[in-house]
């Protein structure tokens, strides 16, 4: 029984769950077809060998309510999910998905509100299926009004509930920004702390694949001087569950910044229920030579740069920054007092950037540990142009970063 | 109410033993409204309100009260003692303790500026407030947020906020966790005709007709938004129209009764069927944009406590004199008051940095470098 789990869990690893109201069951590719009948097998099996026990809570519910005379495609579609779940490799989309699902049944107050997130699955389907479990009202679909709808998750929690505010994409938040900056980050201070607004507003921004430049926005410069929010930015599956979960415990607003081309990425998790710190930076690669500072979907281009800088015999010091309000000084300050150079790689814009607040507080901070001054890296100063040459030259390319530590270790 | 005939003197003890017995303060009375109420898609509620005589002197002694409050923090303000933004609330008191009147302390309420009097109402104390106008640490937001911010969690005064009609759709969000909680209260998300032309009050309208939220949407016209003439910047003043498939009522503000008999219909409505517009018609006339005939021909006529006090004189509650008296020790208690919070200390200079975040789940706030903490939390 094993061996065939694991045929046809190999196959089954590049295999996304298409909405099964649309797709018969015999184009599910790269699956050999599964007939009902054996589904049922499989599943009865399954019971029997215990695996049920490391599966998820909820899929654990389904197989033990599955009647026996259950449509077949129903059948197939349960076995499918559980193979799929086993042994908890995901997607970015899904690992969100998962630490949104684990916060919501552990904490009643914990709503969703957004646009297309409920009946629709949600547009990147961080929510899909999170209607059909919990309700319309905990997960809540809103008119296209992000001023109003942000301002009523305000208002909610006020007083008490914890909502999760979704931007379709980030740009279209600028809308919201009235309520972001005075109710959502400033109410505590100006009750004298009588409210707490715990809640997350989150949602894809960055450059994506040729989406126009209003769909290409980066809101971390725009929002990181608001007094009472706190941003955080994700990059892998794993601290995207970590992140989303500790956002929704916090007591405070948080900004969670996802990225549009980063959803599709793929990790394994752990199991177990964990938690990130929402004021840590993660090391991703320790070094000697240089420190590199970045975020978000950048993270990626630099560990491409890195192959490159390693191979041409130098060492760099990769730290994915994550906070980027309040910056974890802590981490970046040691890795300075250790390399003495600093390249920071942000997709955010030259101006008024996170990269520039991050050079002012190094420099401010670290003066005396440098050796030479702090080289950053960020997109030009334009509007996002549609061209895909021009997009790619808009923001920070693997070759550019290989140039600037070089440049910057002479 | 036994306070007021301690204080008649000797000679009008004698009159009032010789006058019939005034009725007992719980027995009811019915009053009539001033102006009908106008319904958009609804049926009006009538203009007959019951009350007593103790809800009657209470909305005196309350309104009274108010407006000695309003007056003295005008000529605190003028005396540099209040600094910024002071938006007073005198000739709207109606509707502070109107509103009170009909409704728990379990509703919420949201307004925007003007929120002195219905911070009173929501059982506030004058301390609080003054040494908040002050900007003292004594005040109900620790002198941090001002005269735009003045909030009381546990009596459901959700603010006090500066900016126009942001706070409408916050109100959504209140009526929207009480649905989700599901304790039959509403919320009442107060907003002026200035505010009657922002888009995010048609959004939050759409929302809240969309879910059937409790929500009271009550717009305070007094012809002004800003500094600018009600002709000048809506094209339909009609606001309780505007909500188109959401019910209205016109309320004339300037009466308590029809205010608290229209937030009486207007909570049935909204735990029933959702909710439901009003606007309460008044005339502010103490400000600067005015001229003086339109101001003293408004005290006369209209002025909310001028109409409670024939009412009270007519039903024989109380007289001429113990009315005058009331009066005057609410003023002494506001002179006391603002006296002790003139003296109320300062906030520390620590208290810069509190509140900006909540020590919660792992967080604390520091400063740029994570060794020194910059503000030590609550």
């Amino acid at each position: 029984m094993a061996a065939m789990l694991q045929s046809v869990r190999v196959s089954s690893a590049s295999f996304h769950l298409p909405d099964p109201s649309k797709v018969p069951v015999s184009s599910v590719c790269a699956l050999p077809v599964i007939r009902s009948g054996e589904a049922q097998v499989w599943i009865r099996f399954m019971k029997l060998g215990g695996l049920e026990r490391s599966l998820p809570k909820r899929l654990r519910h389904r197989l033990k309510i599955l009647p026996q005379q259950l449509q077949s495609q129903a059948v197939v579609w349960l076995l499918l999910e559980i193979l799929s779940e086993m042994p908890h490799e995901l997607l970015l989309f899904e690992a969100l998905r998962e630490g949104l699902e684990e916060e919501m049944d552990r904490d009643p107050r914990v709503c969703v509100m957004g646009e297309d997130v409920g009946h629709y699955g949600g547009s990147y389907k961080v929510t899909k299926g999170l209607a059909e479990k919990f309700g319309d009202l905990r997960v809540l679909d809103t008119p296209i009004a992000e001023n109003s709808f942000t301002g009523m998750a305000v208002g909610a929690a006020m007083t008490g509930l914890r909502p999760i505010v979704e931007g379709m994409n980030m740009g279209f938040l600028l809308l919201a920004f009235n309520q972001i900056s005075d109710n959502c980050g400033m109410l505590h201070y100006t009750s004298g702390g009588q409210f707490t607004i715990p809640t997350v507003i989150r949602g894809p921004g960055g450059v994506g694949r040729q989406l126009g430049a209003e769909h290409s926005q980066r809101l971390e410069s725009y929002f990181q001087s608001i007094p009472g929010i706190q941003m955080v930015a994700c990059s892998t599956p794993y601290n995207a569950k970590g992140l989303m979960k500790a956002a929704i415990r916090s007591e405070n607003p948080v900004v969670l910044f996802e990225h549009v081309l980063l959803y599709n990425l793929k990790e394994r998790i752990p199991d177990e229920e964990y938690v990130l710190s929402l004021e840590e930076a993660e090391m991703v690669r320790p070094g000697e030579h240089v420190t590199i500072l970045t975020y978000s979907r950048m993270r990626y281009h630099v560990m491409q740069a890195a192959k490159t800088l390693v191979n041409k015999g130098y060492d760099p010091e990769v730290i994915d920054i994550r906070s980027l309000k309040p910056f974890d000084l802590y981490t970046i300050g040691n890795s300075v007092k250790k390399t003495h150079r600093v390249l920071i790689v942000e997709e955010c814009m030259r101006t008024g950037g996170i990269g520039a607040s991050l050079t002012a507080a190094i420099n401010e901070n670290f003066h005396d540990y440098l050796d030479a001054p702090i080289v950053c890296l960020s997109s030009q100063d334009v509007p996002t142009p549609y061209a895909g040459t021009l997009e790619e030259w808009t923001v920070v390319q693997p070759a550019q970063i290989v140039a600037a530590v070089e440049q910057l270790c002479q | 109410m036994a306070q007021i005939i301690h204080r008649s003197t000797n000679l009008l003890k004698t009159v009032s033993a010789m006058r019939t017995h005034p009725p007992a303060s719980t027995t009811p009375i019915t009053v009539e409204t001033s102006l009908p109420f106008t319904g958009h898609n609804i049926e009006p509620p009538s203009r007959s309100v019951e009350t007593t005589p103790q809800e009657l002197l209470s909305f005196f002694r309350d309104m009274v009260l108010m407006r000695r409050m309003e007056i003295a923090a005008d000529s605190l303000y003028k005396a540099k003692l209040i600094r910024g933004f002071c938006h007073l609330y005198d000739g709207q008191e109606a509707v502070a303790v109107g509103m009170e009147a009909a409704i728990t302390k379990k509703d919420c309420i949201i307004t925007a500026y003007r929120d002195h009097c219905i911070f009173l109402g929501r059982g506030g104390t004058l301390m609080d407030a003054f040494a908040e106008l002050m900007g003292r640490k004594d005040g109900c937001s620790k002198g941090k947020g001002g005269s735009m911010h003045f909030y009381k969690k546990e009596s459901g005064f959700y603010g006090g906020h500066g900016i126009v009609g942001a706070q409408v759709p916050l109100g959504c969000g209140l009526a929207f966790a009480q649905k989700y909680s599901k304790d039959e209260n509403v919320t009442f998300s107060m907003y002026g005709d200035g505010a009657a032309n922002q888009g995010q009050l048609f959004e939050a309208l759409n929302m809240a007709a969309l879910w059937d939220l409790p929500a009271i949407f009550v717009c305070e016209n007094n012809h002004y938004g800003m500094g600018t003439a009600e002709w000048r910047a809506a094209k339909s003043p009609a606001y309780y129209k505007r909500g188109d498939y959401v019910p209205g009522l016109k309320v004339d503000g300037m009466d308590a009764f029809a205010v608290k008999q229209a937030c009486k219909f207007a909570k049935e409505h909204a735990l029933k069927n959702g909710p439901i517009v009003s606007r309460t018609l008044h005339v502010r006339p103490w400000s600067t944009y005015r001229t003086r005939d339109e101001i003293s021909g408004v005290r006369q006529e209209r002025d909310p406590i001028e109409r409670i006090r024939k009412l009270i004189l007519s039903h024989d509650l109380a007289t001429e004199k113990e009315l005058k008296d009331t009066e005057k020790e609410m003023r002494k208690e506001v002179d006391e008051v603002t006296a002790k919070a003139k003296e109320s200390p300062l906030p520390d200079p620590s208290e810069l940095f509190t509140n900006v975040y909540v020590k919660g789940f792992g967080v604390e706030a520091f400063g740029a470098d994570r060794k020194e903490l910059r503000a030590v939390l609550p």
